[in-house]
């Protein structure tokens, strides 16, 4: 390997450059293709429908997957560690149908947020403290968080309940910015997405996190707090969950306790056709964002095509696949060169 | 460097003491460790040597005894504690993250922040600086996972520096360097040496440890046996040391293999060729019936590569494989072991055990494999052989029926050695078949090869120990830098003649 | 003692407890009636309807003993319920015994087809189970909302809904269905090698590769046993509603498989599996259900104590509690040696 790359760096500036470039970047490369991928569906889209990107679609894109986007941001943080965390969608429909009946009953939405915020971290808690401290794979202990969420959802109510709070309606109120427009809701999603990303580049924490996603024994021997990190990713993608929960609340105008039923599989897989890695180690936040959007755009051209909505899963499927195979294709490279 | 006994120990240990179920891996250790001096610790496997450098790095905790490290008494809880006392590690299979840069790994939790945030030009420039230190000039950010394992380990030590390490552990790290690699590491030891620091340095290559240490410590089933100063002590003595007895069992296996055999015929194996870009040059074979060839050379010179070429474990590009006369196609194992060819591999937890499998189902499973599923082995049939095989290795416990992962490593090298024999292989590879294990399972290993192979079985026993190649083998091939150099008939060299050969014969040349 | 070291033995144990909770909690839980020579009550219930989640976690046992995981069984199931009734109903005579055969015939090979896939997808592609089988569990249902035009097919079919509901002598069709799969996977597994090389390859697949096992045709059966399996699972759930729902067959039903399994005692890291564990593991599943049922909880809370269920049980397998377990033995004077299995996984 190192006599290559000095053959490299005698050999031309390009050569000098693509070297470096792979060498540094390589790990980039999905998400490149999931850039790729949006911009040729939104260009597809607009010279096939002529009237795809309205300021209106691309508003509603935002919008309408603002929830999915901030459970991706918190899903990114369990994955990069080389865990899962399958319990998303119930937190979200626990949460939410929390927040929706104790504004229902008369407290404050001031209260009320910080305990759905709680809510989702609590079970998050739970879940990073059996993967830690007890062994249990992350697959079965998020299983245990998905259970648990849905049936407290059910618990606090069996229907949906509205919620007319100032606060919440206010949060879906269109801003209009020129001919599009953004609600708070999407605003907050945005935000989540920033400090998500800012927290995994430029903290020592977010540095752990891929760290232990590389190597978790080397991480440990290498002294830095692998349990803390552990448990941590799992609270911030509750966390993510309780905020989730509140924006879908806020959107939809109401708490219902079968909301995000599979929506931890639409997660899992927009964090990875943005370029996560499931091996862990390896993915963005900002990635993660672009998935989302892939996976809205593609549920609204099939709505654009009037074509069933089952298309959608159908269509994600297929690109999760193409995605898998060619990361195990990359990362079957990159074992050859070690 | 003299080792003065004056100067105060950095790091002294006293009565370590650490059980594992059914073993006393260390007992009663005393061990002392003095600044700006290179230490070795030396012992056979399982004298106790990881456990010592694991208690030093609070990766075990004790049973009793005491660390004193710079005069405080200390308790390390995890390796956080220990590196926070200034102990750093740097062990062989090189504990860094692969997906990270160069430079994160040397700064991973000390990246330098302004404003709360990561300063990244600042914490790459400081790496850098660890690194130059090192005489490393490479892309600080560029990803670990594109640099040799040599350059790695001097990350590691990078890294240690960082943490401004008053005791560098360096465990077997030069067991994947080439000669190049090993001086560019002792030349950073020397200097690291001169600045203060205390080394520890463990390692099986007795030469490295006499051109490196200042003093040595020898333990032996947990215990210390001494404590040397280098200059001052024979290796012969070292040995002797570590392993406690005179070997009368090895001489006697080596008058058994000093034999004739008759290369008229048709040999079982005949390979010409045999090659994989990147991998080994081309490289031609030989293998008659009854013989033991024996591959010798460093790590990383192409032995293992090249019989898990012969074994389609990899598979090769060039050339042409022929058993006993005949053109045959050898790309996966199992093409191998139709034709009679078996490999037991170097790896021998993560490629030869099955761990959570008995020993009975360990012992059938190459044979089971063969028949495929649809054809059982009976229960009588499997006795028989587990029967025959326990009791002619030797293989303890006697209980064919618990998990192997519960065996020691020499007895779980038997049980693989049975595995394979079960097959009624013509040509038996067996790679580093006596790595890791005590000196009684090696020499009850290398008798049981001796005695087949006058039974007629083909070997090809690839070992890091030449004594052992020179002592089983008729015929010697030897190679270097992923190239097949030559043949030597092993009666007709000596140890250092071998060891000359390997370091220098220049052109490929075939000795008889 | 020798018994209680038995690895089923803590399995089962929970079980007979849970049984006897639910007895002691209402009596009439272990009621079991004769009528017109067929049996009725609860443990009958249990029986029948343990049929598709008994037939899913025997293809996920042995899926998980390679070290795999399936996780589009649900779909599966949903594909091939729909595929079934959608045939019946296309058929000029749903309830003739021939249209009846050609709907179950294709359905389960609709199965077997998926099973394939995704063996296909992980042995030969390589591509990690979770992933491989997650496609499938994303696009099965958009599938099966395809065959079924997005509505709810109902059919009229008295040999099909026999499957699900009949009689055969005194017990329900369905328990001797799934009586059927386990002995026969059982016989296939156990009385062949597949089983152990299964096992092998879970545990060490690299050593099983060198040591010649075959290791891509047995992780290749595994998955498409498990797509049978499923295939026959989507078949009785939609014989037992007549109606082929794509969104609620198999709904979850890999996640109460793969509960099963653990609670069998089969480790999820792949390896040692044990098809009689599965057996218990469902029927405690079964059991639970039908106790929260009688309970009078709503079902829709009966996540909350599969989730307590749950935490219980991994709890209880982890090493930590373990040692707790041992220092609280020790410190009640039981004669319980303490050892440092912790200690001996690092320096394994």
């Amino acid at each position: 390997m190192s006599t290559t790359d000095t053959t490299a760096r005698q050999s031309t500036d390009v050569a000098t450059t693509i070297s470096t470039f792979t060498g540094r970047y390589v790990s980039l490369l999905p998400t490149f293709a999931a850039i790729t991928i949006l911009i040729a569906l939104l260009v597809g889209a607009e010279l096939y429908f002529g009237n795809f990107l309205t300021p209106r679609n691309v508003s509603a894109l935002l919008l309408d997957n603002a929830y999915l986007m901030v459970l991706a941001v918190g899903m990114t943080f369990v994955i990069v560690t080389a865990g899962i965390d399958l319990s998303v969608g119930s937190v979200m429909a626990f949460t939410g149908i929390l927040g929706a009946s104790l504004i229902a009953s008369g407290i404050p939405v001031i209260i009320v947020i910080p305990v759905m915020l709680v809510a989702g971290a609590a079970i998050g808690l739970l879940i990073g403290v059996l993967v830690q401290y007890f062994n249990v794979q992350p697959f079965i202990a998020s299983l245990a968080g998905l259970f648990l969420g849905r049936g407290l959802a059910y618990v606090v109510s069996l229907n949906s309940i509205r919620v007319e709070d100032p606060v919440l309606v206010w949060m879906r109120t269109r801003i209009p910015l020129g001919d599009f427009y953004i609600a708070p809701t999407g605003i907050i999603a945005i935000f989540t997405v920033i400090i998500g990303a800012l927290v995994m580049h430029f903290t020592r924490f977010g540095r752990t996190v891929y760290a232990v996603g590389g190597s978790e024994q080397s991480t440990r021997l290498m002294g830095l707090n692998v349990a803390r990190t552990k448990v941590m990713v799992y609270v911030i993608s509750g966390l993510c969950g309780g905020l989730a929960g509140l924006l879908l609340t806020a959107y939809t105008g109401a708490g219902y306790p079968r909301n995000g039923i599979g929506t931890e599989l639409d997660v899992i897989a927009v964090v990875v056709i943005g370029g996560t890695l499931l091996t862990g180690g390896r993915g963005y936040v900002l990635g993660s964002m672009i998935g989302v959007f892939v996976f809205g755009t593609i549920k609204t051209i099939i709505s654009f095509m009037g074509a069933e909505q089952s298309w959608t899963h159908i269509i994600v499927g297929v690109l999760l696949l193409v995605f898998v195979v060619v990361q195990r294709a990359i990362v079957s490279r990159s074992q050859q060169k070690e | 460097m003299s080792a003065d006994t004056e100067v105060q120990p950095i790091v002294k240990m006293c009565g370590i003491t650490i059980a594992f179920p059914g073993v006393l891996a260390l007992d009663g250790v005393e061990f002392r460790l003095l600044p700006g001096e290179v230490h070795s610790l030396m012992g056979e496997n399982g004298a106790g040597k990881s456990t010592l450098i694991k208690a030093l790095t609070g990766v075990y905790s004790l049973d009793s005894g005491t660390i004193t490290v710079a005069g405080r008494e200390r308790r390390f809880e995890a390796t956080a504690d220990a590196q926070a006392a200034g102990i750093s590690t740097v062990y062989q299979e090189v504990n860094l993250c692969a997906n990270l840069s160069v430079g994160e790994n040397v700064m991973l939790g000390h990246e330098k922040r302004k404003y709360g945030a990561i300063d990244w030009r600042a914490t790459y420039a400081e790496a850098e600086k660890h690194l130059a230190g090192l005489g490393l000039e490479i892309d600080s950010r560029a990803q670990l996972a594109r640099n040799s394992i040599a350059i790695q380990q001097l990350v590691a030590i990078a890294r240690a520096m960082v943490l401004d390490a008053k005791v560098l552990i360096l465990d077997e790290p030069t067991s994947s360097l080439d000669r190049g690699e090993v001086e560019q590491l002792f030349g950073v030891i020397r200097d690291l040496r001169d600045t203060g620091v205390a080394i520890l340095f463990v390692s099986h290559f007795l030469e490295q440890v006499y051109e490196i240490s200042d003093r040595i410590t020898v333990l032996r089933n947990g215990k210390l046996v001494g404590e040397h100063v280098a200059k001052d002590f024979p290796k012969d003595a070292l040995v002797a040391e570590m392993i406690g007895r005179e070997l009368d069992d090895l001489a006697a296996i080596s008058d058994r293999a000093d034999r004739a055999i008759d290369r008229s015929g048709t040999p079982v194996l005949k390979a010409t060729g045999i090659g994989k870009r990147g991998v080994l040059s081309p490289a031609d074979l030989e293998v008659y019936k009854g013989e033991v060839v024996g591959f010798a050379g460093l790590l990383g010179s192409g032995r293992t590569e090249l019989v898990r070429l012969l074994y389609g474990a990899d598979r090769s590009e060039t050339g042409e494989i022929q058993i006993d006369g005949k053109s045959v196609r050898i790309h996966t194992p199992r093409h191998a072991i139709d034709h009679g060819i078996a490999l037991s591999s170097e790896d021998r937890r993560a490629e030869g055990v099955v761990a959570d499998l008995t020993v009975a189902e360990n012992m059938i499973l190459g044979i089971q494999a063969r028949r495929g599923w649809l054809h059982p082995i009976s229960k009588t049939e499997k006795d028989a052989v587990v029967k025959e095989y326990m009791s002619a290795l030797g293989v303890r416990p006697a209980n064919p029926n618990v998990p192997i992962g519960n065996l020691s490593g020499g007895n779980q090298q038997k049980v693989l050695l049975a595995r394979w024999l079960a097959t009624a292989p013509e040509l038996l590879m067996l790679d580093e078949p006596t790595r890791g294990i005590d000196v009684g399972a090696k020499a009850d290993i290398q008798r049981k090869v001796a005695e087949l192979s006058e039974k007629g079985l083909s070997v090809i026993f690839v070992s890091s120990e030449l004594e052992e190649v020179l002592r089983i083998a008729q015929r010697v091939l030897v190679l270097r830098d992923r190239r097949a150099i030559g043949e030597i008939e092993s009666h007709s060299v000596d140890l250092d003649g071998l060891v000359d050969y390997i370091a220098n014969s220049e052109e490929v040349s075939v000795m008889r | 003692m020798k018994i209680v070291k038995h690895r089923l033995f803590w399995p089962a144990a929970a079980l007979v407890t849970l049984l006897i909770i639910n007895t002691i909690a209402n009596p009439n839980f272990a009621r079991v009636t004769l009528q017109d020579g067929q049996l009725y009550g609860n443990p009958i219930n249990i029986l029948r309807e343990s049929a598709p989640l008994m037939l899913v976690a025997l293809g996920m046992t042995l899926v998980i003993a390679t070290r795999g995981i399936d996780l589009s069984v649900g779909a599966i199931m949903a594909v091939s319920g729909a595929v079934a009734l959608t045939i019946l109903d296309a058929s000029e005579n749903p309830g003739g015994l021939g249209s009846v055969a050609v709907a179950v015939v294709v359905a389960v090979l609709v199965g077997l087809v998926l099973g394939v896939w995704n063996g296909f997808l992980v042995s030969v592609l390589g591509i990690q189970p979770i992933i491989a089988t997650l496609v499938l569990m994303l696009a099965g249902r958009g599938v099966a909302l395809l065959i079924t035009g997005g509505f709810i097919t109902t059919v009229n079919s008295a040999p099909y809904k026999f499957i699900a509901t009949g009689y055969l002598v005194v017990l329900p069709v369905a328990f001797f269905i799934w009586v059927a799969a386990v002995v026969i996977v059982s016989v296939l597994e156990r009385r062949t090698a597949l089983g152990m090389l299964t096992e092998a390859v879970g545990i060490n697949p690299e050593a099983s590769r060198l040591a010649g096992v075959r290791s891509r045709g047995i992780i290749w059966t595994a998955y498409i046993a498990s797509g049978v399996l499923a295939g026959i699972a989507g078949v009785i759930f939609a014989s037992n509603t007549m109606a082929a729902d794509a969104n609620s067959a198999g709904y979850l039903i890999e996640l109460y498989a793969i509960l099963a399994v653990v609670l069998g005692g089969t480790s999820l890291m792949g390896g040692k599996f044990s098809i009689a564990g599965t057996v218990i593991g469902v029927m405690t599943v079964q059991a639970l259900n039908s106790a929260i049922l009688f309970l009078g909880v709503p079902p829709a809370q009966a996540p909350v104590f599969f989730a307590a269920v749950v935490i219980i049980v991994v709890l209880l397998q982890s090493p930590r509690v373990h040692s707790y377990g041992r220092s609280v033995g020790q410190l009640l004077g039981v004669g319980v040696k303490p050892t440092r299995e912790d200690k001996k996984e690092v320096a394994a």
